[in-house]
């Protein structure tokens, strides 16, 4: 407790306000400099979406001021700088693909951002304190569950690119996985949070781990049949992993038992293999990811071949953004949003990019380091850990660490479902450090008159 | 809960560290080898947005990049392409630059060769357009245009070389295609026309005279045993040789025949000049049966065989071999067994005697100039090897005239020229009709250019003049363009 009260003396809103006018000043550069490049001359969109994006970023610094003071102030900036320099290179692209007004993928992104931004807003204002959310685990569940099911239906699902994880409602598709990672993480932690005791306590010792009883192994496995019916009925070799890898994190810091890595890692190994040997759309994964310039690779798929040229093109410094050919690439603009800038950006670039991203997961986890309460402590790993393995999953397919699976950047990428969400979970994130880095006094009284199970989760949390 | 989150956290910064490390191998470690794959349409832009150099015959460019409004900005087109396709080869922004000098030279003609380095970094500075370097080539206009014309339909191959230096003067390989169809930018029209050259039964993209299928070298090979045997110093042109009808051949109950009915002289003997001039398979077999294998492939060794020239496409090595028996000998000495070779091979055999058994390296290209006319390379004749003494090549070149002025090869004759050749009929054994050849070189007292000519398939088996009647008058052709210069 006493290392947790001395963290937070001071709002720090001015220094996001600081950060946050770089963060649009770096989007606005990188923005003329693309069209300087390919036009030679300024856009004409530039104050549209400078202002776009002042506009959308100040709201939520606004919100943040009146209804969340104390909330981390390096989460916002970072997100409107990845959010803006994906616009940038979608529009960049939009020009080199020649697509008209009515088919650009520029303007929608920066509606979708506008969306996500005032979803994080209304969160903002709304759950005043992040532990009503423990009230609504199993709705999450149930509406995570259902999310993700829903591109299974007959009606509302859609085949795109050779998975079915896409649902349209009239003019709109829609990948409802990423919102259902947002409803699961919730539940994950308002559940874990129940049953950490009975999972991390009981059990016998063997060879150094402690390991679980047999029927407490049943949560684990649900989660495991769980992400292999998404890998086996909707294709979805990333989701599948995010929601897996989402899930032994969380249960591992619920319960501090190594042993339920190993558990988990045995799984999917186990998962994967068998999935390896039945199923061609993994195996045909796995061919690209080992040998990619094999004839038999280049017959089903070009595309990493091109984004490693791509990268390669741009070697250290890069071409510069709108003096490269991103666009040689299939989906340069979604999935393979990572090699677009590295071949205009240059490794140092990527690197930049890289460790953005690896600040505002460790942010993340710092808010989740000094929230008092345990749901909050599980809800914040949970949405950081996401971020970070939804990048590893999508950097590490297209560097080949591993196969490539088809998930988006968050931020960079052109989706409005991954979009929205990760607006989503900035709003949460923000909302969560506000009450960790908060002075006591302040929180207290309501912390204790709104709920029972928050104060007695919290005695069993001071260690 | 909060030492699980900071080994978490510890997790993330190593699933970091690992995207840094493979960004790291891709985007600089693996980058230039990416860059120079095959197919990499980035690379293959970049290099269209430069103005590739020409490669010139005779001054004059038969391929060059002129400025087109598509995206690609420069056209590559080819003069007379068909008629140099083997030596230029092609530049298509679908395939690469295939085969020839647009491939051997590419970075050259692309600008990109780390020799034009100090020149890009002035272009860079000065904001001048970077352009490629031309590439000249050694061939005769006329040469080539009279070994194609004699080739005519006929499915083979033509070289001529100045025996001097080594220069190639004429390079044609039948069938041949048109590069400036390759060239196009109508990627769907490069892609029919690739396809179609590609399954052609002919093989048009193949260069048959340094890179096709290695032919048996048929009689034409006699050059080498005779050079063989006469290099001993046990034998003269006089030396008396057995020549009888058939040949038996040791260790087996096989025996050799002569292309022609009888024996190759009274009382079953001819000399050795007699039996070049006419011929004579059983004479060279048993030249071949007391040389040995052995000395009969060091002696090609002598010539080129084996060597891995860049002329500078990459030639095929010929090959006799290794290790060969008393009746495997025999059937070597006369060409047959499993002796290999290509067109440029026998051309050089023909230019070694020519040279006083001196074989130059041959080459094809003369000099590369930069964008700004300055001489980046230029080609300096060097000797491959010595063959044979200056003695043995007088010796041979006498052989060879006599083939021309009376005996097989009598239809390269060159009125006002001393011609010296051999024709050849190499069985190819599998029931196809044998391929014509022939070798040639003149003026015999001073000479200034070697050719071998090939006919694939040429005719009827057992024919031994077919050689002489089919191949030679091509040969005939090639010299008398060159000499009449």
């Amino acid at each position: 407790m006493a290392t947790i009260t001395t963290l937070a003396p001071r709002t720090r809103r001015g220094v996001e306000l600081v950060l946050l006018v770089g963060a649009v000043a770096i989007v606005l550069v990188a923005y003329a400099s693309t069209g300087l490049a390919t036009k030679g001359t300024l856009p004409p969109s530039l104050l549209a979406y400078g202002g776009g994006l002042v506009l959308l970023t100040g709201a939520v610094h606004v919100t943040l001021r009146l209804r969340a003071a104390y909330a981390d102030p390096v989460l916002l900036p970072i997100a409107t700088l990845l959010n803006g320099l994906g616009l940038v290179m979608i529009h960049r692209l939009d020009d080199a693909e020649k697509r008209t007004t009515a088919e650009a993928f520029a303007p929608r992104q920066l509606v979708w951002m506008a969306l996500g931004v005032t979803l994080a807003v209304t969160i903002l204002w709304v759950l005043r304190d992040h532990r009503r959310l423990q009230r609504y685990t199993y709705t999450a569940m149930a509406a995570g569950l259902v999310l993700l099911l829903l591109p299974l239906l007959p009606l509302l699902g859609k085949n795109i690119n050779g998975s079915r994880i896409w649902i349209r409602l009239g003019p709109l598709s829609f990948q409802p996985g990423e919102i259902a990672k947002l409803c699961l993480a919730v539940f994950f932690a308002g559940y874990l949070v129940q049953t950490r005791d009975a999972l991390s306590l009981v059990g016998r010792r063997v060879l150094g781990l402690s390991l679980p009883r047999a029927r407490d192994l049943g949560p684990i496995i649900v989660a495991w049949l769980a992400s292999l019916g998404v890998l086996v009925f909707e294709r979805d070799l990333g989701s599948s992993l995010l929601f897996f890898g989402l899930f032994v994190a969380m249960l591992y810091v619920a319960t501090e038992r190594k042993s339920w890595i190993a558990i988990g890692l045995a799984l999917f190994v186990a998962g994967s293999y068998v999935a390896y040997l039945l199923f061609s759309h993994v195996q045909a994964r796995v061919l690209l990811w080992l040998h990619p310039f094999s004839q038999q690779a280049l017959d089903i798929s070009t595309q990493l071949v091109l984004g490693l040229y791509g990268m390669a093109n741009g070697g250290l410094l890069g071409t510069g953004l709108g003096r490269g050919r991103p666009d040689l690439t299939p989906f340069a603009e979604s999935d393979y949003i990572v090699p677009s800038f590295g071949e205009e950006l240059g490794l140092f670039g990527l690197f930049a990019l890289l460790l953005l991203y690896l600040v505002l997961v460790e942010r993340g986890l710092r808010t989740a380091l000094g929230v008092r309460d345990g749901f909050g402590k599980l809800l914040a790993t949970g949405l950081a850990f996401a971020v970070a393995l939804q990048c590893f999953v999508v950097v590490g397919g297209v560097t080949r660490v591993i196969p490539l699976t088809g998930l988006t950047m968050p931020f960079l990428s052109y989706g409005g479902s991954s979009l929205v969400a990760n607006w989503a979970i900035i709003g949460l994130l923000l909302r969560i450090s506000d009450q960790a880095r908060r002075p006591p006094p302040a929180v207290e009284p309501t912390s204790f008159t709104q709920t029972g199970d928050a104060a007695l989760t919290q005695v069993v949390k001071l260690r | 809960m909060n030492a699980p989150i900071r080994r978490l956290s510890a997790v993330v910064a190593l699933l970091f560290a690992s995207l840094l490390i493979s960004s790291t191998s891709i985007s600089f470690v693996q980058a230039a080898s990416l860059r120079d794959q095959p197919g990499n349409r980035r690379t293959l832009l970049e290099n269209y947005a430069r103005e590739r150099g020409p490669i010139l015959v005779a001054g004059a460019p038969v391929a060059r990049s002129t400025a087109s409004k598509d995206e690609l900005r420069y056209q590559r087109r080819y003069t007379d392409g068909k008629l140099y396709a083997p030596l230029t080869g092609y530049y298509s922004f679908v395939y690469g630059a295939g085969s020839g000098v647009e491939r051997t030279q590419d970075s050259l003609l692309s600008g990109s060769s780390d020799q034009l380095f100090y020149r890009r970094m002035v272009d860079l500075v000065t904001g001048r357009a970077p352009q490629g370097a031309s590439v000249e080539l050694t061939v005769l206009p006329a040469a080539q245009r009279a070994a194609d014309a004699a080739l005519g339909s006929q499915k083979g191959a033509v070289v001529a070389l100045d025996p001097r230096t080594g220069a190639i003067l004429a390079l044609v390989s039948h069938p041949t295609y048109d590069p400036g169809v390759l060239a196009g930018h109508d990627l769907g029209a490069v892609q029919k026309a690739y396809e179609g050259l590609l399954n052609d039964p002919d093989d048009p993209l193949v260069d048959r005279a340094v890179a096709g299928d290695l032919y048996p070298p048929g009689s034409t090979f006699k050059l080498v045993t005779a050079a063989a045997a006469l290099s001993t110093g046990r034998y003269t042109e006089t030396s008396e040789l057995p020549g009888p009808a058939r040949l038996d051949l040791p260790q087996t109950s096989a025996t050799l025949p002569n292309d022609f009915a009888g024996a190759c002289g009274p009382n079953d003997k001819v000399t050795l000049l007699r039996a070049l001039q006419i011929s004579c398979n059983t004479a060279f077999g048993s030249l071949g049966i007391t040389l040995g294998g052995d000395a009969i492939r060091a002696q090609a060794a002598k010539f080129g065989f084996g060597e891995r020239l860049r002329v500078p496409m990459s030639v095929t090595p010929s090959t006799v071999p290794q290790g060969m028996n008393a009746p495997q000998a025999a059937q070597a000495a006369i060409g047959q067994s499993d002796v290999r070779v290509t067109p440029l091979q026998m051309a050089m055999v023909s230019a070694g005697i020519a040279n006083g058994g001196r074989v130059m390296t041959p080459y094809a290209v003369k000099t590369v100039r930069g964008p700004d006319l300055s001489v980046i390379e230029k080609a300096s004749p060097q000797e491959l090897s010595r063959a044979v003494t200056p003695e043995v090549a007088a010796a041979l070149t006498r052989m060879m005239q006599a083939v021309v002025t009376d005996g097989t090869g009598t239809r390269a004759q060159i009125p006002g020229v001393d011609v010296a050749g051999k024709s050849g009929t190499a069985q190819q054994g599998n029931g196809q009709p044998p391929h014509a050849w022939f070798t040639a070189f003149a003026p015999a007292g001073d000479p200034q250019v070697a050719v071998a000519v090939v006919i694939e398939d040429g005719g009827t088996a057992g024919n031994e003049a077919l050689g002489g009647r089919l191949a030679a008058p091509i040969a005939k052709a090639v010299m008398q363009a060159v000499l009449r210069r």
